[in-house]
């Protein structure tokens, strides 16, 4: 049976579907079936970054309304043979997400993939209950600043008490931490929350830190995850989040300020 | 010679729903049902049900009550939902407690254990998340896990924290002035005992961060460092 991750932040606009377009392709290259799917209906973004916009034909609410099969849906990704893009619909609504249809998708697909990763919309109304309720693990997406992390715990308890796990008494979802546009540099001079400071007021183990970078925009704007740019250390760090997702021990890089050679500090860019 | 012996025993017994104990009407009301069948309540046990009532916190109330149920031949033997201050004077009164029927769930999946007289706490081992709401009726609350900025817990008794408590903390929910709320680490938004309280500004800083218990004193909220013994006795 396939497993089931959501990548969930309750705050907009933190990195969920960089994340899960990242992650997704991580499990893919390291040889597990995969598919991610974009439940912010409406607002659809996951083929962009997952560069297959122009292959949409038929989408997750034509599933769930018995419109279209499922395997009609799926989309292929062209660089990973293992990886899938499930995409949604632009020109409907949350509440087209209906229950009995999306649990007879996830089903089906729990049959069919070693993974099934469900990129979240913001907020915690229907559309991200409905992300999470299937969930067996989440990654909670949070930016080094209060809003965020406060938005975070909402969503911590969201899965505490509304996903399926907790209907019906069974073990909790694991939860993962992950980081994302965190700059040691801000941290140090103290206008970015640390990795201790998020660890305290979320009480959740750390997955991985995804230093901020200019390679993230510029992987979303060519419709690349970001994991499969060599030279980005963003991509690195999903990386590294991705291994110690299926159990390997890593060591946290780029929680430090980064030793600048002379030129560079005088410049004062950042990679 | 015969051994003395303790054996458990099950039996059905009435419950009455108390709300004002000096509502003159409550014998009449009672007086009615034994005339339809008084075979059956003659000197029948009766179970009190405290839900529904803010009174019965004196020894008085339940004299008055005990008198009203003697009168139409019920003998009351227990009291059900009450609050610690209800309980105390029952107890008093030698009114057991019984436990409530059904069970109630929260905002939040917990585990409960009942103590076995009915006002068992409330024990929650998992962190308290911004918008959870967790209530512990008639007895204590006892979180071991930090509890974040924006959730609340609430007791008709004590609240214990055995972690950071950041977000709102609400002892003695039902106005028992004797309760008292314990922080592993206090950074709460709002503290408050029997319908008093503290906003976190009002919160002397050097209480901040640190373990803490706070009591009403001479009707106010103080907070005293660690688990300090007795405020207001200097």
């Amino acid at each position: 049976m396939g497993k089931v991750i959501v990548v969930t932040s309750g705050k907009g606009g933190v990195g969920k579907t960089t994340t899960a377009a990242a992650m997704a392709a991580g499990l893919a290259l390291r040889g597990h079936k995969t598919v991610v799917i974009d439940f912010d209906v409406g607002l659809r973004n996951l083929d962009l970054i997952m560069g297959c916009e122009r292959r949409v034909v038929f989408d997750f609410i034509n599933v769930i309304n018995g419109d279209a099969k499922l395997n009609q849906a799926l989309i292929k990704d062209k660089r990973l043979d293992k990886l899938f893009i499930f995409p949604t619909s632009q020109t409907r609504d949350k509440d087209a997400l209906k229950r009995e249809g999306v649990d007879k998708v996830m089903d089906e697909l729990r049959g069919e993939f070693d993974y099934i990763l469900c990129d979240s919309p913001a907020g915690i109304e229907h559309g991200a209950l409905t992300a999470l309720y299937h969930a067996d693990h989440a990654v909670i997406v949070t930016n080094p600043e209060i809003s965020s992390v406060r938005d975070s715990d909402r969503i911590l308890g969201m899965l505490a008490s509304k996903s399926r796990r907790a209907e019906r008494n069974e073990p909790p979802v694991a939860e993962h931490l992950l980081l994302t546009r965190y700059s040691p540099d801000r941290v140090a001079r103290g206008e970015m929350l640390s990795i201790d400071d998020v660890k305290e007021i979320l009480s959740v183990r750390i997955l991985g830190i995804i230093p901020e970078s200019e390679t993230v925009l510029r992987a979303s704007n060519t419709g690349t995850p970001v994991i499969l740019d060599p030279t980005s250390p963003a991509g690195r760090a999903y990386e590294d989040a991705v291994a110690r997702f299926l159990g390997e021990q890593r060591e946290l890089r780029f929680a430090k300020p980064e030793r600048r050679g002379f030129i560079r500090a005088l410049f004062g860019r950042t990679p | 010679m015969t051994a003395n012996r303790v054996e458990g025993g099950i039996f059905t017994v009435m419950v009455v729903g108390i709300v004002d104990p000096h509502d003159p009407a409550l014998g009449p009301t009672i007086a009615e049902q034994v005339l339809r069948n008084p075979d059956f309540f003659a000197n029948a046990p009766v179970v009190l049900d405290l839900k529904e009532s803010l009174a019965c916190t004196s020894v008085a109330d339940f004299v008055t009550l005990k008198t009203v149920l003697r009168r139409q031949r019920l003998i009351p033997v227990g009291v059900q939902n009450a609050s610690a201050p209800q309980l105390r004077a029952a107890l008093a009164v030698d009114l057991a407690p019984f436990p409530s029927v059904g069970s109630r769930r929260g905002a939040a999946r917990v585990e409960t254990k009942p103590n076995g007289n009915g006002v068992g706490p409330r024990l929650v081992t998992r962190p308290v998340r911004s918008g959870q709401q967790i209530y512990a009726r008639d007895g204590d609350l006892v979180v071991i896990g930090p509890v974040s900025a924006g959730a609340e817990l609430v007791a008709d008794g004590n609240v214990h924290v055995y972690g950071a408590l950041r977000g709102r903390a609400i002892a003695g929910a039902r106005g028992d002035g004797d309760a008292r709320i314990f922080a592993q680490r206090l950074e709460a938004e709002l503290l408050a005992i029997a319908g008093r309280y503290l906003v976190s500004e009002a919160i002397p800083p050097e209480h901040l961060k640190r373990p803490a218990q706070v009591a009403l004193v001479e009707d106010r909220l103080q907070i005293l460092p660690g688990c300090d013994f007795a405020p207001g006795r200097e």
